[in-house]
């Protein structure tokens, strides 16, 4: 199964995974629904997305926090591109670690926008897709849900929800004939992360994109990217809690 | 994973000589919006960098804000009809070839690296093979926008703000930060280039060689640097054409081999130089052959080895490139060639080539028609730059000028003698940007 025929809707299109892997599915002449919240960022994907390719493509500015929208957003998306194959999940907040322990405002927001909105979309795309029997929902989720750490669990939590939920949901609709990706990447070098030291160490976008393109196209489960990421996960899970309170991660 | 902690120091930045290097702030830009938004916030002064190819200090700023642009590196449009490509500014010459090449395209005007940004190509208003043909990279540029730290935009090309178009065309990245460029692409039928290389000995020989083949779209010369004697200015007179035979028109594989460490300071020496030197004149076994090669390494040979400036070591390399007018072309040729054999310095990527009459659309290009000579030397302490100050002084008597992007050593005087015009780019200058390169040469610093 190629994607080059595909129909696919993408949520948070201007991040920076989300782009790169768009890049590879235009070269390959998809169609593309793209969803994001700034609409200049959107318009210059989306031109970019064209040019390389794209066979169709058609975008809707939207804030994705806001979950009452997600019917009637879903529903223009399958109208616009005549159906959908492919969803691909990646919008989401890194949010700011300190602030959340101070202000519950602020953590509520990073849950919010990184667990609650997904869950929602989740819910209406994964009882279209049962309905069809068909359908792949790729969502990207991360590394650092696989284990609370005090440098940012908070959003580590809210990603850690989104994977336990994904994990539900595809034991629901395996079954169905519908495809559930969790996508956990480690720290890639895009906009979100600039701020963010160690960028020299940091994984390629490109790369990671053709991986997770790679991922979606042989209907796997689970999804470690760069994949030196699954054993080191594997590890720091098992580490005791008696140790791992004391350390500095 | 993810994780909020503070940024720590900023490390020092490279350019593509690793002399000098300077502590600096990087600030990546990822949407043609972001530099007013971040311009708006900085207190101290910025330059906008590409891939940091350009060998000196014009891509550094010591102690200052780097806003690198290659995240931005969108597609906006293509007309395969005309070969029209609007693209953003931090898009590579390479990844415009991954693009362009499938679709029968190729680049107007490219220089010996693929690996630099079309705002980086613009700063230096680049050349290549063809410039006795084509001119510079900014002749085939129809249009780009320009925006300024205060938040002002222009649309510049020959016909609108054309004033701007020629400051910003060269301009070292100081008129305002380019957000995305429009130029035209050139129709090819296949990736092969129909080569020929032709060894001569000495310079009236690279003379008439370069007159009888004037018409030949592609023409550059190998030439050895460290004989004397009977073996003085030898070399490779390369040329080479688009293959008219159709052909697959396939995408570059992605290089696979990287330099893995840094030479020894010692690796590269008069007795290395000069083996290298004599095999690479007989590598071609006849004194003239023709044969059919891809465009890969025909136009970027040294592209096959990502990093390759570590084989100069940490200490770096210097690059040293003029031209000289048509005048003195020959006697100032033979005169700085004859002064790097002497000093037993140079190294063996030596590139010769005569600049044609296009004239550059930039207020600042370095191109005029002449003679251009370009090499490499290893820095090694007490004997680079005292020989460098000599050349340079006889670029400057032969009439001749050296070249900003490759620079990390002419005086202010040698500079403002080469470039009597930089005052007119000084009142172009957005008081925002600046560079280590021009602050060295010209003492215009920012007024923030």
């Amino acid at each position: 199964m190629t994607t080059s025929a595909k129909k696919i809707l993408v949520l948070g299109a201007t991040s920076g995974i989300a782009e790169a892997t768009c890049r590879i599915w235009a070269a390959e002449g998809a169609s593309l629904f793209l969803v994001a919240r700034n609409q200049t960022k959107l318009e210059a994907v989306a031109a970019d997305l064209k040019t390389r390719g794209a066979a169709y493509i058609d975008i809707a500015v939207a804030d994705l926090d806001d979950t009452e929208q997600h019917p009637a957003l879903l529903a223009h998306a399958i109208n616009s591109l005549t159906g959908m194959d492919i969803a691909y999940l990646a919008h989401g907040i890194l949010g700011d670690q300190t602030e959340a322990e101070r202000e519950f405002a602020t953590a509520e927001q990073i849950l919010h926008t990184n667990f609650i909105a997904p869950v929602s979309m989740l819910t209406w795309l994964a009882n279209y897709c049962v309905q069809r029997k068909a359908g792949t929902l790729a969502v990207i989720s991360s590394v650092a849900g696989d284990r609370g750490r005090k440098s940012n669990y908070v959003y580590g939590s809210s990603k850690a929800g989104l994977s336990a939920f994904l994990g539900g949901l595809r034991n629901r609709v395996d079954r169905e004939g519908v495809t559930v990706l969790t996508i956990k990447p480690g720290p890639t070098k895009t906009a979100m992360t600039a701020a963010m030291p160690g960028q020299s160490k940091m994984a390629d976008v490109n790369s990671v994109a053709k991986t997770i393109a790679k991922a979606i196209t042989a209907g796997k489960d689970t999804l470690y990217v760069p994949f030196q990421w699954q054993p080191i996960m594997f590890i720091i899970r098992n580490i005791p809690e008696s140790i791992f309170k004391k350390l500095n991660l | 994973m993810p994780s909020s902690s503070k940024p720590s120091a900023p490390p020092p930045f490279e350019s593509w000589g690793r002399y000098p290097s300077y502590a600096a702030t990087i600030l990546p830009m990822h949407w043609q919006q972001d530099f007013a938004v971040t311009a708006a916030g900085l207190h101290d002064s910025a330059l906008a960098v590409g891939m940091g190819r350009s060998y000196g200090d014009s891509c550094l700023l010591e102690n200052g804000n780097l806003l690198v642009t290659t995240a931005m590196n969108r597609m906006l449009h293509f007309d395969p009809e005309t070969g029209i490509l609007t693209a953003e500014a931090g898009m590579t010459l390479a990844q415009i070839l991954d693009f362009a090449v499938p679709r029968g395209f190729f680049l107007p005007v490219t220089p010996g690296t693929k690996y630099v940004t079309l705002g980086g190509a613009i700063a230096n208003d680049i050349h290549g093979k063809n410039h006795h043909v084509a001119g510079t990279f900014g002749n085939h540029v129809l249009q780009f926008e320009l925006i300024r730290s205060d938040g002002s935009s222009r649309l510049c090309s020959p016909t609108e703000n054309p004033d701007w178009f020629a400051a910003t065309i060269g301009g070292l990245g100081l008129t305002g930060f380019i957000t995305w460029v429009q130029l035209r692409l050139k129709p090819i039928v296949s990736r092969k280039i129909d080569y020929e290389g032709i060894q001569f000995h000495g310079i009236d020989e690279f003379l008439e060689l370069t007159k009888k083949y004037q018409h030949v779209e592609y023409t550059v010369s190998w030439v050895d640097c460290a004989s004397r004697g009977k073996n003085f200015a030898r070399g490779i007179f390369m040329l080479g054409e688009h293959s008219e035979v159709p052909d697959a028109l396939t995408q570059s594989p992605e290089p696979k081999l990287i330099f893995p460490f840094d030479a020894p300071g010692f690796a590269l020496n008069h007795a290395t130089v000069s083996a290298f030197n004599t095999l690479y004149f007989h590598k071609q076994m006849k004194p003239h052959v023709k044969t059919v090669q891809d465009y890969e390494p025909f136009f970027y040979p040294l592209d096959i080895m990502l990093k390759w400036n570590r084989l100069y070591g940490k200490r770096g390399l210097l690059q040293f490139q003029y031209a000289i007018p048509w005048e003195s072309a020959r006697e100032g040729t033979i005169a700085i060639l004859r002064a790097i054999a002497d000093s037993g310095l140079a190294s063996f990527l030596a590139v010769l080539k005569a600049f044609g009459d296009v004239p550059s659309p930039g207020l600042l290009s370095f191109p005029q028609p002449g003679i251009t000579l370009a090499l490499d030397f290893p820095i090694k302490e007490g004997i680079t730059f005292p020989l460098f100050e000599r050349l340079a002084d006889m670029t400057r008597d032969f009439g001749g000028r050296l070249y900003p992007a490759k620079d990390a050593a002419m005086t202010a005087s040698q500079f403002q003698t080469f470039y009597p015009q930089w005052e007119r780019l000084a009142r172009f200058r957005d008081p925002l940007l600046t560079s280590s390169f021009w602050e060295r040469c010209t003492g215009d610093r920012p007024s923030l």
